[in-house]
């Protein structure tokens, strides 16, 4: 083979990546437009109403994008006190070192768990113990939800934030140490302003990886289709009415989830790009 | 008559990164108050790992082992806090590394913030002017305060980061090869630096460049394989060198 | 020295330094939850039938639960159909990612490099079920029913970007002397890649391979809608199919089988953690 057919043959391949993704936006856009069209794109987002009674049927997105965001936040919350230790632990305090590993090996196995065990986890041993708790009455709901989404993402934030961490130079922190500084010291003065824009880009990283997670969300969340008024009520998220009625829809109401997955697409698509841009700008620095 | 307790003091120091391996073997000189006193060897002859020991830096790495004393102003630094031993202790390392996500002003106070020690407004003008106009730097930055220290030319950095270790009035200050990684104008900016510093401060520095040794110090030590070869005033060192290892060193013959 | 709150501050170390280890340690418990829970409630259901047998209908279920007997049958159907779909689904990522990653880690950085990169981060980070949609629009439709092929087409859209990261990555990191030396002894850039740098990176690519299976594996949103599901073990890929995942959601929402979810949880949870455990090893020694 010469040179030439290798790199068109190369190219081949490279071309499908635009041709999925072209193809991903195109059959999202066109088969949502029913529902744009029907109600206004404006107006289908800003709806809290969804009923498919026949002859007044009317679909609108806010309760679902409500229940996503109100997950994804919370979740971020809850998973903030444990990754941010386990990046320190990973990648200050024991970097290197054998319990460290062991650490990371167990944050990737959380990471390998697949979204319907944890699933089936939160609805089978958390769940009752919110009931338990008479945090909710019916234990599924937003907040069961969060719960095990912020383990979900932990290992994402907890591996990337540890990456930065380790990034920071030696020069510094001997710099900081030679003054005087206590670890504690260095690591709040020195290391978190330093590795901060990175550790906070695997926040943003983390958060689109909440932001479509489906299965857990689905069996949690207590599938309401109203707008979610507190943190313990039932809801649902925009990945979770797809997965919930999709199977079961048509006409308007399937073109109505494939807009909600469209505007899913897209959030998603954002939040990753901040993140991939300022990721790549920590790494300059 | 001259019997003053020397500031600084090697009791059979020894430093060891392995059960086997030494790389500091059994170290013991005085260091008098308010001079320069060159450390000088090819690498990996110890130079810079003894000079982080009196800072305690070995503290940070948990396999290093230091036996012996060191005593500052008399007082064992090995069974001291570090906290307090480093507050007395300045020290400038090899690459300037001022703390990037801080203003030049904020760097000289670094030691501070670090320390958790508050300073009133008026307290920390002067102490920044104070300190920069000791390193020569005060009136390339006055007017650029605010600006990040990284924004600095190299030479630049290492004087900021002289600066922020004479902030903390130390009563010596460690130098580990501070001008490896500059320009020779830099270069010589620093050691003039050093020369008016020595009345204030009780400077002791790591240097592979002979012609800085005897440019600037008073006294010299040479180390060879992590033992202490010689010690003695610089010129004499250099004109007659009393050990054979020595008189390699300084005349090339040796890395 | 009074102003250093030497003390003080030292106890503000030590209290950090328990806390940090304190909330790392407890990450480690919901790991231990889960896997002790799913191997408690399931391991006994392991028997030979239940790897061979394919799902007992909800009737012969009710029947045996009446009985009180143990549910016959087990998840053959959704273990042949995982095998299956995955199967297609590698045989054609495989290639094409490598061919791909190929592409990113020779060329240099033009505009249209840099927008295959970043297309495939977008894939990546793409939620599954919006995967499963989209299948269905591309397949299901067209094809006026729910099959193995669509289900293989959503798991290699989403195997896809993790083999292309993976080869990129690996070809990247290979000394450039290798290449030149190859391209130095006469051979042309097809060969030289072929003979000379895929073999070096093999290790690299085959992990990355390994950690996409291990990904795909337990997903079922994106199944739900092309692939479906079936109540019996299959072959046809034009024919709607079970997975093990997608066996899982259904004894999830149906009350006669839910004997059988702790099972097949375990299986497949064995299965990804098996693979994952795998890859890292082979990384960590490839490495070396």
């Amino acid at each position: 083979m010469n040179d030439k057919l290798y790199k068109i043959l190369l190219f081949v391949a490279a071309l499908i990546v635009p041709i999925v993704c072209g193809g991903v936006l195109y059959a999202l856009v066109t088969d949502a437009y029913e529902a744009f069209e029907y109600f206004g794109f404006f107006n289908f987002l800003t709806s809290s109403e969804w009923s498919y009674t026949e002859g007044a049927e009317h679909y609108g997105a806010l309760p679902f994008i409500t229940g996503t965001l109100m997950t994804t936040l919370l979740a971020l919350v809850f998973c903030i006190p444990f990754s941010l230790p386990v990046a320190l632990f990973v990648g200050e305090y024991f970097k290197g070192s054998k319990v460290a590993s062991v650490l990371s090996t167990v944050t990737d196995l959380l990471a390998g768990i697949p979204s319907i065990i944890y699933g089936l986890w939160g609805f089978y041993t958390l769940r009752p113990l919110i009931m338990a708790l008479n945090i909710s009455p019916q234990g599924s709901g937003i907040l069961t939800a969060s719960l095990v989404l912020a383990i979900m993402i932990v290992p994402y934030a907890a591996s990337l934030s540890a990456e930065f961490i380790k990034m920071v130079p030696n020069d510094l922190k001997e710099g900081a140490y030679s003054l005087g500084a206590t670890r504690a010291e260095v690591i709040r003065k020195v290391v978190f302003p330093v590795a901060g824009s990175g550790i906070f880009s695997s926040y943003i990283l983390a958060i689109g990886r909440a932001l479509g997670e489906t299965m857990t969300v689905t069996m949690l969340i207590g599938n309401t289709n109203n707008v979610p008024d507190s943190i313990t009520s039932t809801g649902n998220s925009m990945a979770s009415i797809i997965a919930n009625q999709f199977g079961e829809a048509d006409d308007l109401r399937l073109s109505s989830l494939i807009a909600i997955g469209l505007i899913l697409f897209l959030i998603t698509a954002f939040i990753n790009m901040i993140g991939k841009i300022m990721i790549k700008r920590a790494r300059i620095a | 008559m001259e019997s003053v307790t020397p500031i600084l003091e090697f009791n059979k120091t020894c430093v060891s990164y392995t059960k086997q391996t030494m790389a500091v073997k059994y170290v013991s000189a005085a260091i008098d108050r308010n001079t320069i006193t060159a450390i000088m060897g090819p690498s990996g002859c110890g130079k810079s790992t003894l000079l982080r020991a009196v800072n305690l830096m070995h503290n940070l790495y948990p396999n290093i082992r230091v036996d012996g004393e060191i005593l500052l102003n008399g007082e064992n630094i090995l069974s001291m806090e570090p906290i307090d031993v480093r507050h007395r202790v300045g020290m400038v390392f090899q690459r300037p590394a001022p703390f990037p996500t801080m203003s030049i002003y904020d760097n000289v106070l670094s030691g501070y913030a670090l320390n958790g020690i508050r300073l009133s407004k008026t307290e920390k003008d002067e102490t920044v002017e104070r300190c920069l106009k000791n390193v020569a730097l005060w009136d390339e930055v006055k007017d650029v305060l605010n600006k990040k220290g990284t924004f600095l030319s190299g030479g630049q950095q290492q004087r900021l980061c002289i600066a922020r270790a004479l902030a903390m009035k130390p009563d010596i200050l460690l130098m580990d090869e501070p001008t490896s990684a500059l320009d020779p104008i830099a270069t010589a900016h620093i050691e003039k630096l050093m020369l008016e510093l020595q009345k204030e401060v009780t400077i002791l520095i790591v240097t592979h460049n002979m012609g800085q040794a005897m440019r600037i110090s008073s006294k010299s030590m040479f180390m060879y394989l992590g033992e202490l070869v010689e010690y003695g005033d610089t010129a004499t060192m250099f004109s007659n060198p009393s050990d054979e290892r020595t008189k390699a060193y300084l005349t090339g013959q040796m890395g | 020295m009074e102003k250093l709150k030497i003390r003080n501050r030292l106890a503000k170390d030590k209290a950090m330094l328990w806390t940090v280890c304190f909330f790392a340690a407890l990450t480690a418990v919901p790991l231990f939850a889960i896997l002790g829970e799913v191997f408690l409630r399931g391991y006994d259901q392991f028997s030979w039938s239940f790897f061979t047998e394919p799902t007992p209908t909800a009737y012969k279920a009710m029947k045996a639960i009446e009985a009180g007997k143990p549910i016959p049958g087990g998840i053959a159907n959704g273990i042949v159909g995982t095998m299956l779909m995955l199967g297609m689904a590698a045989v054609v990522a495989i290639p094409i990612g490598i061919l791909c990653g190929a592409f990113l880690a020779e060329n240099p950085k033009n505009r249209f490099v840099q927008t295959v990169s970043y297309l495939t981060d977008l894939l990546q980070g793409t939620p599954s079920v919006i995967i499963g949609i989209v299948v269905y629009i591309w397949v299901v439709v067209p094809m006026k029913g729910y099959s193995a092929v669509a289900g293989s087409v959503a798991l290699f859209i989403m195997m896809l970007p993790l083999i292309i990261r993976s080869t990129e990555e690996t070809l990247k990191i290979l000394p450039a002397s290798l290449k030149e030396a190859g391209l130095a002894l006469g051979g042309n850039r097809a060969r030289v890649m072929l003979k000379v740098q895929l073999p070096a990176a093999f290790g690299g690519i085959f992990t990355g391979v390994l950690l996409a299976i291990s990904r795909v594996i337990g997903e079922t949103a994106p199944l739900m809608f092309t692939a479906l599901g079936c109540s019996f073990i299959r072959f046809a890929i034009d024919k709607p199919i079970s997975a093990v995942p997608l066996l899982i959601w259904e004894f999830f929402n149906d009350p006669n089988l839910q004997e059988l979810i702790w099972g097949a949880s375990l299986f497949l949870l064995l299965f990804v953690l098996t693979l994952n455990l795998t890859a890292k090893y082979l990384a960590k020694k490839w490495n070396q």
